[in-house]
């Protein structure tokens, strides 16, 4: 009779970590960053029909890398858990830090319960009145949540981006066409050398839009930008 | 279940990104018209000698909707009645449900407002799913399916009877939709007006309709029709020059929607009282 092989917990989640990082290794990445009128998003995706950042909410944007279809599932949980929320209480009520509080307890009990934990990062932005109440959260494949300033990235090449922006980004905040300069330079010489502006997905969470901030930025538009 | 925490990714065999059929499915509670579909037999004001005349429940009244050169214009008044009191004299029974769509109620004004809010849910919900906004046919049909859900509360009472205008893009026309209680759907190329002075407002476009109304003729005919169907009907709120109330005019173009401001509503509704006046 074959005996149940001993496997210690903290081998386990070792194992669980492994391959869950192997598998967002693999993700292309998005960038987040702080300009002087909302967030920016920028991901290294060459499709130009199924998107990696997308609208939650009137102000908070989602992003997600890794398996496709697990953060496609976080994403729709997300819409109609905010969809719900603002139509029980108000608008206003609706906020990236719950949703995040939402994304880590759904990831964590899945990589600490689950047989295969999801292999995805979370990228969650909100807009706020003023540049001071930006609010940008990276949440990992086992729930555990980073707040950020200014800038953060998520996805197989986010050491060598971060690394890359941390040198390059000043105190001050950057302008819409610095913050893309910034972003692109960075797909370039940490990701991919041959990316071109055609390969990277944009959107806005733009401040100054009245009710739903969120935009998407089609190619021509971010090359006029940057021109 | 804590509202605080998202639930799981739902995984549902359902494959339409509708709101209305996550709420029915996951949280029936707060379907407004499910929950008082089961309330009202209970207390049994199915039988009581409540009438339409004499309802608690405020009503909204004449709202109205007819193309024109650039699109599609929609109107209301602002009054709700309670039986014979006036209830609000400021309500809105327009709203724009998304960029390039608005829809008008009448009927019991809680459910009005009630079924307006989770229709605008509804559209936003299926583009953030979806990735792209419904055309202007399925918007319609979605909310003739709204309609239809809230059959059970008419035959309490509490009627809602909405019209829907939105811009076509691929036509590149403006569209007007009329429903019936059951949530038939029927589209009218030219004009429609419901509720209690919607007889009234419907012969006064009627006779000042024509094909490629210009902008400014649009808002003034819109203001004609509320206001005789004000003159005719006590549910229907007249312009009310002394407190600044003015109906509520929205049109719908290429452009998307926008509201008629104060300043040029106060004018054209001025100049058609002069006008009352001298004859």
């Amino acid at each position: 009779m074959a005996l149940p092989y001993y496997v210690s917990p903290e081998q386990m989640m070792q194992d669980r970590a492994e391959y869950a990082k192997k598998g967002i290794a693999k993700g292309r990445s998005i960038i987040a960053m702080e300009y002087s009128d909302g967030v920016l998003f920028v991901a290294d995706n060459p499709s130009a029909s199924l998107f990696k950042i997308s609208e939650i909410y009137d102000s908070i944007a989602f992003s997600g890398a890794g398996r496709y279809s697990e953060f496609e599932n976080l994403r729709k949980a997300g819409i109609q858990h905010a969809d719900v929320k603002g139509m029980m209480y108000s608008r206003e009520d609706v906020t990236a830090r719950s949703l995040a509080n939402g994304y880590s307890q759904i990831l964590g009990t899945l990589f600490s319960q689950e047989m295969k934990p999801y292999e995805v990062e979370l990228l969650l932005a909100q807009v706020g009145e003023t540049p001071e109440r930006n609010e940008l959260y990276r949440i990992s494949f086992d729930g555990s949540i980073v707040d950020e300033r200014k800038f953060t990235a998520i996805g197989g090449r986010s050491e060598a981006i971060l690394t890359l922006l941390r040198k390059e980004t000043s105190e001050t905040c950057p302008s819409l066409k610095e913050a893309l300069t910034l972003c692109q330079h960075a797909f370039e010489r940490g990701a991919d050398p041959k990316s071109s502006l055609e390969g990277l997905e944009v959107a806005l969470l733009d401040r100054t839009r009245k009710g739903r901030k969120f935009r998407r930025v089609p190619t021509p538009e971010a090359s006029q930008i940057l021109a | 279940m804590h509202s605080d925490n998202i639930s799981f990714p739902h995984f549902s065999a359902d494959p339409c990104s509708s709101f209305y059929q996550y709420l029915a499915s996951q949280r029936p509670e707060l379907l407004p018209m499910a929950r008082w579909g089961t309330l009202l037999p209970q207390q049994g004001l199915a039988d009581s000698p409540l009438t339409s005349k004499h309802l608690p429940w405020p009503h909204g009244t004449t709202v109205l909707a007819f193309t024109f050169q650039n699109g599609v214009a929609i109107a209301g008044d602002r009054r709700a009645t309670e039986g014979y009191q006036i209830a609000a004299n400021r309500m809105e029974k327009v709203f724009q449900t998304d960029d390039y769509s608005a829809m008008a109620i009448a009927g019991a004004a809680g459910p009005c407002v009630e079924m307006a809010k989770l229709f605008r849910i509804e559209l936003e919900h299926y583009e953030k799913l979806d990735g792209q906004p419904l055309t202007c046919e399925g918007k319609a049909n979605r909310l003739g399916h709204m309609v239809k859900a809230n059959f059970p509360m008419v035959l309490q009472g509490l009627v809602v009877i909405p019209l829907f205008v939105g811009y076509d893009h691929k036509r590149e026309i403006g569209r007007l939709f009329k429903y019936d209680i059951t949530g038939g759907r029927y589209e009218d190329t030219e004009f429609h007006a419901v509720g209690s002075g919607g007889k009234d407002a419907r012969s006064t476009l009627k006779e000042y309709w024509k094909k490629n109304l210009s902008e400014d003729e649009a808002v003034s005919m819109a203001l004609r029709a509320l206001l005789n169907a004000a003159e005719e009907d006590v549910g229907t709120g007249g312009p009310d020059l002394l407190r600044r109330i003015f109906p509520t005019v929205k049109l719908v173009d290429r452009q998307g929607v926008r509201d008629v401001e104060e300043p040029q509503l106060a004018a054209v509704c001025e100049a058609l009282l002069n006008q009352q006046q001298e004859t």
